[in-house]
């Protein structure tokens, strides 16, 4: 395992990160936590020219109540926001995913912001951010601006960042007395990639549940709205719901598990997850 | 002797080095002038080399050597060969196929290679290895073992058309079709044992050094047994005499049968070593260890098993094809599949039986040895269908393994196979098992389980395995004229704690401080000779080999205590370290007169001076360890998640030197069953590509995927060797495949859903659970 050569440079603000990356015609690459970008290099997946190391910069790893939001910034380790009282108070369902991404090593130091930079199809925190309404604060060389995360994730590793873009924060709505969340995944093994994820939030009104949000993951090229299924519950139908999923789903084979079967496993999770959702909140 | 003897359970003494990092595994050492050497690899399954172009590569900064297959570094090498002999469908002889250091022609399997390079650092290595062109043509792969010999599939090999390698019977068939002639019913099965691969925690790995002041060549590798590997390495490979090589293999971070070959990037390193004539290392990565490590099992057999009207067997008829890989170039692929044969006749009055092996090349990795060899894989057949026939006829598979279990009073049993079996109480451990698994509350806990929306499943194994494949083994016990004492011994250790148990074993017999002992084992240069660790049989061959030297010192001993202390021998008792005067208060220990052994005016006229004795065992008789394991399973019914709940064991391994290893041993074997029957898969493509290519795509599994494991022994001593052990190696594996498998498909028999195959995985129990459902 050895990446190609490559140069290296240490950003000591946002300004300057986002400078570096401007120089080298967006094919330099942030290095945050570097779990999986270090990994594509040794294996020689990727060969930027140059990696722009922003673990320095000063702030980027904070983790704030700011306006009704819950600020996270881009450099937050997975370690810190597990551990955090404002999300586990404010973004619950952020608590409960993080628990299932990979294992206690990896999450000291992989961080929020490289995975949803990343935007790996299988990953927890971009269904999270999906489902949580969640806005991603994209510095660039035009300045800052704000992307919801709905438009940010756009395919398999694509997200609405350019070349020369850096994700700094992301801004989540604080939960109410009325949030409910759920989250439920299946894996092989603890820890290793999803076979189906489902992150879901929604209102709770009474017994009804409205602004009902079910985001899938592991089941396409990007985190997936399952409309049809979030319309059934709002109405009450769970079955309908459930039914629902094979238009909102178009799950691809992996090496363990075919489409039918994955089809088959978000309906389970369908079904655990309404039932976190219908469940008073703690 | 007191708490370091032979029966106690003394805590590795291995653990608080490796356990430290103060082990010294092949890459601890680094030797003044060292260069590193890197493999270039096929990355097609089947390809045809056009060219290879190294001009570039070879002017890189740093690089010492580029080496191809044409080169005559490598073609001046001999290869390695198969020894048993084999033959073919045809009746000729199957002589084998080459595979030489670094392809000539033509790959045939992804991680063949192709080029080696060596350069002063690692990573100048690799650079340069990329910038190596080689023209290939790629050609038709095959992968699967039935689909390689279907008609329409490309021939690997022309000497050996429609890929079929070496066959091999076993039992006789006339006697055997006459058994199912008459029987009153017949169950049939078929059944797939996958791919899978070690992935022993340390990678392979070596150091191969030239000395040109006395030509050797030293070689320092990941082996399971050096002196095998010199041997190979001096007659087959370099064509010298044995002494001009020396191999040292310390400490070792796991084998379970994967390291016993002699592997081509050892050869590598040594072609180099001597061209160069400066030290090289090669250390596997583990993506290489995944793609160049021997990998296992991979067969499929249709078995069918004939019944009489009460439930007895009457015959077992057997046809397995198995996946050997690319090449035949050595008898590693031929243990697996033909030499554990003998298994398949169980712990059962089984009086006919017959079963034919086709082994078959396919553009996959070679397949060889893996803790169990062939015995996992034979314990499961008759263990199915046993469990098959009892589902067939409507009786508890345990009272059917009941009705048919070799009573204890039948010793010695001769098998209608290969085996004799010389003790063992077959139907104990089935009964103790039973009582300990408390399968009479089975139905209760099932009921529980459905609901928790659980179906549960139960499944037996009541195994014997043959160990021991009966090579010689060599210890000696050299005491130095201070009185202290070095054991060096043949067998080689990995993991085992058998520096633990051979101390033991020692102390016992000499009664020596076991401060006072050293145990050597790993270097062709300080020990003798011998064969190695493998096939469980370390404390019978070695164990032995070490009990016949201790008597030698006792003998010798004797002598010069009796002239010491001017007694008879005859009057002279040796016990608990001390010679003695029978009669009298009179007294000497062990390590006085190994220092008065170096003194001639101590020592009776005519003895030659020295305390220094060597053991050879010859390698005795094959050994029958075996045991009843029951496992439980919980499977979810809406995601087809196989959990397993329950385990049981109740193991005779024979006397036990130590039981706290055993106990490990059996741990670790039972852990390797369980991950095969549920997890562990490696996966090719139709091209040969291999798509289980690290780790996040090979589960290996983790403590989390496990139960608590309930253990018990029912001790029976064999009496063919002196210290009545059989052998614990592998039991744990061999019992634990077929018990897991049959507790997932008794769950699926309970519902009425089809048979799973390994790895029980979740997409397959559900396919087999909506099967049920559609029914």
């Amino acid at each position: 395992m050895k990446p190609a050569a490559f140069a290296y440079a240490k950003a000591h603000s946002i300004e300057h990160a986002v400078e570096l990356l401007g120089k080298h015609d967006g094919e330099a690459r942030l290095l945050a936590g570097g779990q999986s970008l270090i990994a594509s290099l040794n294996m020689r997946l990727a060969s930027p020219p140059m990696l722009v190391d922003i673990n320095d910069i000063a702030g980027l790893d904070r983790i704030d109540m700011t306006d009704g939001h819950v600020l996270i910034g881009a450099m937050a380790r997975h370690a810190d926001v597990e551990r955090s009282s404002i999300i586990a108070k404010h973004a619950p369902l952020i608590s409960r995913a993080m628990p299932h991404i990979a294992h206690a090593a990896i999450r000291n130091r992989g961080t929020i912001g490289g995975s949803l930079a990343y935007a790996d199809p299988a990953a927890e925190l971009p269904a999270c951010m999906v489902a949580l309404g969640a806005k991603l604060e994209i510095a660039g060389l035009q300045g800052r601006r704000v992307v919801a995360a709905e438009d940010f994730f756009k395919g398999m590793f694509e997200t609405a960042l350019g070349p020369n873009d850096m994700l700094v924060a992301v801004h989540v709505p604080a939960a109410t007395a009325q949030t409910r969340v759920g989250f439920e995944e299946l894996a092989r093994r603890h820890g290793d990639y999803a076979i189906v994820g489902l992150a879901a939030a929604a209102q709770v009104a009474g017994a009804k549940l409205s602004d009902v949000r079910l985001v899938y993951f592991s089941v396409g090229d990007a985190p997936v709205r399952a409309r049809g299924a979030e319309s059934a519950i709002a109405a009450g139908d769970i079955d309908g719901a459930a039914a629902a999923l094979s238009k909102d789903l178009l799950p691809t084979a992996d090496l363990e598990s075919s489409a039918e079967v994955k089809l088959h496993l978000a309906g389970v999770l369908l079904r655990r997850v309404v039932r976190q959702l219908q469940e008073a909140r703690a | 002797m007191g708490e370091y003897g032979i029966g106690q359970s003394v805590p590795r003494e291995e653990d608080p080095y490796l356990l430290r990092g103060q082990g010294r595994y092949v890459d601890d050492v680094t030797i003044p002038g060292q260069l590193r050497g890197w493999v270039l690899r096929s990355p097609h399954g089947h390809a045809a080399i056009r060219s290879i172009d190294i001009g570039a590569a070879k002017d890189m900064p740093g690089v010492q050597l580029i080496l191809t297959g044409k080169d005559e570094a490598i073609t001046s090498l001999g290869t390695q060969r198969p020894m048993m002999p084999r033959k073919k469908k045809d009746g000729s002889p199957a002589t084998g196929t080459p595979h030489y250091a670094l392809a000539r022609e033509r790959v045939r399997f992804v991680g063949d290679m192709v080029a080696f390079v060596v350069a002063d650092t690692l990573n100048e290595a690799k650079d340069a290895a990329e910038a190596i062109a080689i023209d290939y043509e790629v050609l038709d792969a095959v992968v699967g073992v039935e689909d390689a010999l279907k008609p329409e599939a490309p021939t690997l090999w022309p000497e050996y058309p429609g890929n079929a390698a070496f066959v091999g019977q076993s039992g006789d068939k006339a006697t055997t079709d006459a058994a199912f002639a008459r029987a009153a019913h017949v169950a049939k099965h078929r059944m797939v044992i996958n791919r899978i691969t070690t992935n022993t925690m340390e990678p392979r790995g070596c150091i191969a050094e030239y000395d040109p002041r006395d030509e050797r060549t030293t070689l320092r590798c990941t082996v399971q047994g050096p002196h095998t590997i010199r041997r190979f390495l001096a007659s087959e490979v370099l064509k010298v005499p044995e002494n001009q090589i020396r191999v040292i293999s310390e400490n070792v971070g796991g084998g379970f049968g994967m390291k016993g070959g002699l592997y081509n990037e050892y050869i590598l390193c040594v072609a180099a070593a001597r061209v160069l004539r400066r030290p090289v290392k090669w250390i596997g990565e583990r993506s290489e260890s995944l793609l160049s490590d021997e990998q296992c099992r991979d067969n499929v057999t249709e078995a069918e098993l004939a019944l009489d009207k009460d439930g007895k067997l009457l015959g077992l008829r057997v046809k397995t094809l198995v996946n050997i890989g690319a090449y035949y170039a050595s008898d590693r692929p031929g243990g697996p599949a033909l030499v554990n044969i003998g298994v398949l006749a169980g712990t059962y009055v089984l009086p006919a039986a017959f079963a034919d092996v086709v082994t078959v090349f396919t553009n996959t990795m070679m397949t060889g040895p893996y803790r169990g060899a062939g015995r996992p894989e034979a314990a499961y057949v008759i263990e199915t269908m046993i469990d098959v026939a009892a589902h067939d006829l409507g009786i508890d598979p345990a009272e059917l393994r009941r009705r048919n279990t070799i009573p204890a009073a039948a010793m010695p049993y001769k098998t209608a196979l290969v085996y004799t079996y010389d003790c063992g109480d077959f139907p104990r451990n089935l009964e103790d098992a039973l009582v300990k698994s408390d399968y009479k509350g089975f139905d209760k806990r099932a009921k529980e389980s459905r609901r928790n929306g659980k179906i549960r499943g139960i499944g037996i194994s009541n195994t014997v395995e043959a160990s021991n494949v009966g090579l010689i083994e060599h210890a000696e016990l050299r005491f130095d004229p201070g009185g202290s004492l070095t054991v060096l011994v043949g067998a080689h250790d990995h993991g085992q704690g058998h520096q633990t148990a051979f101390r033991q074993i020692v102390s016992e017999k000499l009664g020596i401080d076991p401060k006072k002992i050293n145990v050597k084992w790993g270097d062709t240069d300080q020990i003798a000779f011998g064969t190695g660790t493998f096939g469980s049989r370390s404390m019978v061959a070695c164990g032995t080999a070490i009990t016949l030297a201790a008597k030698k010192i006792v003998d010798k001993g004797t002598r010069i205590a009796a002239h010491l202390m001017e007694a008879g021998e005859h009057d002279i008792e040796f016990r608990e370290g001390k010679f003695l005067v029978a009669g009298t208060d009179k007294s000497v220990d062990m390590a006085q007169i190994a220092r008065d052994s170096f003194a001639p005016a101590k020592i009776p006229k005519g003895m030659e001076p020295g305390m220094v004795e060597n053991g050879t065992f010859d390698g005795g008789q094959r050994t029958f360890p075996n045991g009843c394991h029951i496992s439980e399973v919980e499977i979810d019914e809406t995601t087809g998640m196989v959990e397993l709940v329950r385990y049981t064991a109740v193991d005779d391994v024979g006397h036990m030197i130590n039981p706290l290893l055993v106990e490990g041993q059996l741990h670790g074997g039972i852990a390797m069953g369980v991950g095969q029957a549920l997890i562990e898969n490696i996966v090719y493509d139709e091209s040969g590509q291999l798509l289980s290519g690290s780790f996040m795509d090979y589960a290996m599994p983790r403590a989390d995927d496990f139960c608590a494991f309930n253990l018990g022994e029912n001790e029976v001593p064999t009496k063919t060797n002196p210290l009545g052990v059989k052998g614990a190696g592998e039991s744990g594996c061999v019992g634990a495949l077929p018990s897991v498998m049959n507790a997932v498909n008794d769950a699926m028999a309970r519902i009425g859903a089809p048979y799973v195959h390994m790895p029980a995985t979740p997409e397959k129990v559900w396919k087999a659970l909506s099967e049920a459902t559609k029914r």
